[in-house]
């Protein structure tokens, strides 16, 4: 394909559209309310109609105005059927939502008549075609869209710096706000008027239906990454560049390679910071699904290793030797396990191999030494303060050797014996 | 109101740090909270306690106008709450907030200051200075830079405790504050609290341990739903006045209370 400034500033007007949804989305997100975005968003679509069949024309402030007034009027109205009519928060969005945006393909068929916007582009968005509608500013000939989504960044960004701390109280604690005197509902409206202004800026270039990707997508990833306030809403920005920027390369290049011609950029921005959330919820170092599973893994090594040492000291202590043993069968775990463990512990130092025996070295004898200390300690310590059989009392250190600190073992007390009768090594530091 | 509010001056002591005249609250049209009347004196260490559902919650909730009140009247050092809010600090329950938020425990204090630092002001360095020293005041300042949900249960209740010290009020509301907390964390608060104490603040907590408050507390109000009575622990702390107190509701009320609600609901 050939780069074109047309491709640059469709990159550009993507951009600060989802940079600008980003903002109040990341509030949303950690409100947990993210279905009110959708709501709001969806639902500005009847006050843009209102304001096209009212003002004849598309004047923005009109738009902004009827937009922000039905925006508010949603809010207020999911609030007041859910508190006086019992009906649960999902159930009462629902019903305004969908009444409302209903209401708005009605009234926008009838603004059709009157003036020139094709509903099409209301409900998907035409970021393709938004360079050719230019203004100037100065000498400068610039997109349209790129300026209205620019101003709204420009806005919402101010808001949330100067009620930083504001909207970061009353989305953790509004109790505590309330006492302090910042109330929350003040900030709730300010939000949901913030969504709505920002669904208007962004309606002619996503495509009302496709906000809510936009508001929601990027910063529930960047909820995902970080545990930082201010900094989740500089890393969601930073993903909905990638995914405005990754759309619309993906949606003229990946068609043509399957015989079609280019598709919705709209389209292709949700899709792929789709997928940049999925990566996110896989691989986020913190609360991935894929490091969850292999912090899982690495205790998992962890306990074998320990296993394998607790069991050659056990052996030593019974000065049996080693050759016949095998780790696998005597302490049940799969062979590979067994394999990649003893390459772990010989690299430590741990262990040596004297053909065909396993040996401790003096340093894996110190840490066996340990670890079998714990296991008869908590032994003596369980049948000392809940008494049971012997065979639970075993499975129960066999868990808690692997966890505890050298602290919790001066805590756990001193025995020269545990229940079974075996003598329990002695502490370092004696 | 302005006639019922001289009223209150005059019956109730003016030295009090709390007073609360004929409060009634109530959840959807039910009672909560019926006719409480009460002075909570300045400088004490106050319980609340009494059977779940009497509202003891509910009864600082309302104080702090957090639940609409049906009827009543509350006064803070003599004046409305609202005036008050400086002076008064708050601990809520700590179910009541998503310890998963993204932000770490010298974040939660500093909240503390909001108020203090006022609308749309950034946070300032000596804010940051208060909240870490509210944090050393429970033992928690290696924390600071701590994620709130890598907390136990008892440190997250020793930020919340910290977050109030930052406030630096005259009283304090804490509502259940050691709730199922380990022994080091009671042992703090309880220190915190005495310190409170010592230093002339007034400290109102609602308590479910009914064996520590001989121990932790000066004053106790027994609530069920009306107060079964209140004063110093000494005093109204008895086996009767617990019996009151846990003994089943006060039949009568209950029933009364019910029908009214089904008659307002039919109107």
């Amino acid at each position: 394909m050939i780069w074109t400034p047309i491709d640059t500033w469709i990159c550009v007007i993507a951009s600060l559209c989802a940079a600008a949804c980003v903002l109040p989305g990341c509030i949303l997100v950690l409100r947990r309310m993210s279905l009110m975005g959708d709501a709001i968003s969806h639902t500005v679509l009847p006050g843009i109609a209102i304001a096209f069949l009212v003002t004849g024309s598309r004047e923005p402030t009109a738009m902004l105005i009827g937009a922000v007034i039905i925006g508010l009027l949603t809010a207020f109205l999911v609030q007041a059927i859910e508190t006086l009519g019992k009906i649960e928060t999902g159930a009462a969005i629902g019903i305004v939502f969908t009444v409302l945006f209903a209401a708005g393909l009605v009234l926008m068929r009838q603004a059709v008549d009157h003036v020139d916007i094709d509903p099409d582009c209301v409900l998907y968005g035409a970021v393709e075609f938004a360079y050719f509608d230019q203004i100037t500013i100065g000498s400068w000939a610039v997109p349209r869209a790129a300026v209205v989504n620019g101003v709204a960044l420009i806005a919402n960004a101010i808001i949330i710096l100067i009620f930083y701390k504001e909207f970061k109280i009353t989305s953790f604690d509004s109790a505590l706000a309330m006492t302090q005197g910042i109330r929350p509902s003040t900030m709730h409206y300010l939000l949901m008027t913030m969504t709505a202004a920002t669904a208007v800026a962004a309606f002619e270039t996503v495509g009302s239906i496709l906000v809510i990707a936009m508001l929601i997508v990027p910063a529930s990833a960047a909820y995902l990454l970080t545990d930082k306030y201010g900094a989740m809403f500089l890393i969601a920005i930073a993903i909905a560049i990638v995914g405005s920027i990754g759309g619309h390369i993906s949606a003229v290049t990946i068609p043509p390679v399957f015989g079609f011609s280019g598709t919705s950029t709209a389209g292709a921005m949700a899709v792929v910071v789709g997928f940049l959330f999925f990566l996110t919820w896989i691989f986020s170092p913190k609360h991935g699904v894929w490091s969850a599973a292999m912090r899982r893994k690495r205790v998992q090594q962890d306990i074998i290793r320990e296993d394998i040492l607790g069991l050659l000291w056990r052996l030593e202590e019974r000065s049996r030797e080693n050759s016949d043993i095998s780790f696998e069968n005597a302490l049940c775990i799969p062979k590979r396990s067994v394999k990649r463990a003893i390459r772990h512990l010989q690299k430590l130092g741990n262990i040596c191999l004297e053909y065909p025996l396993w040996r401790l070295t003096e340093q894996g004898r110190k840490e066996a030494a340990l670890i079998v200390r714990s296991h008869r300690l908590w032994e003596t310590y369980l049948d000392k303060h809940f008494p049971q059989d012997v065979y639970q009392l075993h499975q129960s250190a066999e868990r808690l050797e692997h966890v505890t600190s050298t602290q919790m073992q001066s805590r756990l007390g001193d025995a020269e014996k545990d229940p079974h009768g075996s003598k329990v090594p002695p502490s370092p530091d004696n | 109101m302005t006639q019922r509010a001289s009223q209150l001056g005059s019956e109730h002591s003016p030295h009090a740090a709390v007073s609360v005249h004929d409060l009634t609250v109530a959840y959807h049209r039910k009672p909560v909270l019926w006719d409480v009347d009460l002075d909570i004196p300045s400088g004490k260490l106050v319980a609340i306690v009494g059977p779940n559902g009497a509202g003891k919650s509910t009864l600082i909730k309302a104080v702090m106008e957090l639940v609409p009140k049906a009827s009543g009247l509350i006064s803070i050092y003599g004046k409305q709450f609202r005036k008050q809010r400086h002076r008064v600090a708050y601990v809520p329950q700590r179910e009541s907030v998503d310890w998963d938020f993204p932000i770490d425990a010298i974040g939660v204090v500093s909240m503390g200051r909001y108020r203090k630092i006022g609308w749309c002001r950034p946070v300032r360095s000596q804010d940051k200075r208060l909240a870490m020293d509210a944090l050393k005041r429970v033992g928690m300042e290696e924390y600071a830079d701590r994620q709130i949900s890598q907390l136990s249960g008892g440190q997250q209740q020793r930020v919340f405790l910290a977050r109030a010290l930052a406030q630096d009020a005259d009283i304090y509301f804490m509502d259940e504050p050691f709730a199922s907390v380990d022994a080091a964390t009671e042992r703090a608060i309880v220190h915190v609290l005495r310190d409170l104490r010592s230093s002339g603040k007034t400290v109102i907590v609602v308590h479910h341990d009914l064996q520590t408050v001989s121990d932790y507390f000066d004053h106790v109000i027994m609530l069920n739903m009306r107060v079964v009575a209140h004063g110093t622990v000494e005093e109204v702390f008895t086996n009767e006045n617990l019996r009151k107190t846990y003994g089943g509701r006060l039949t009568l009320l209950d029933e009364a209370a019910g029908l009214l609600a089904r008659q307002s609901s039919k109107v």
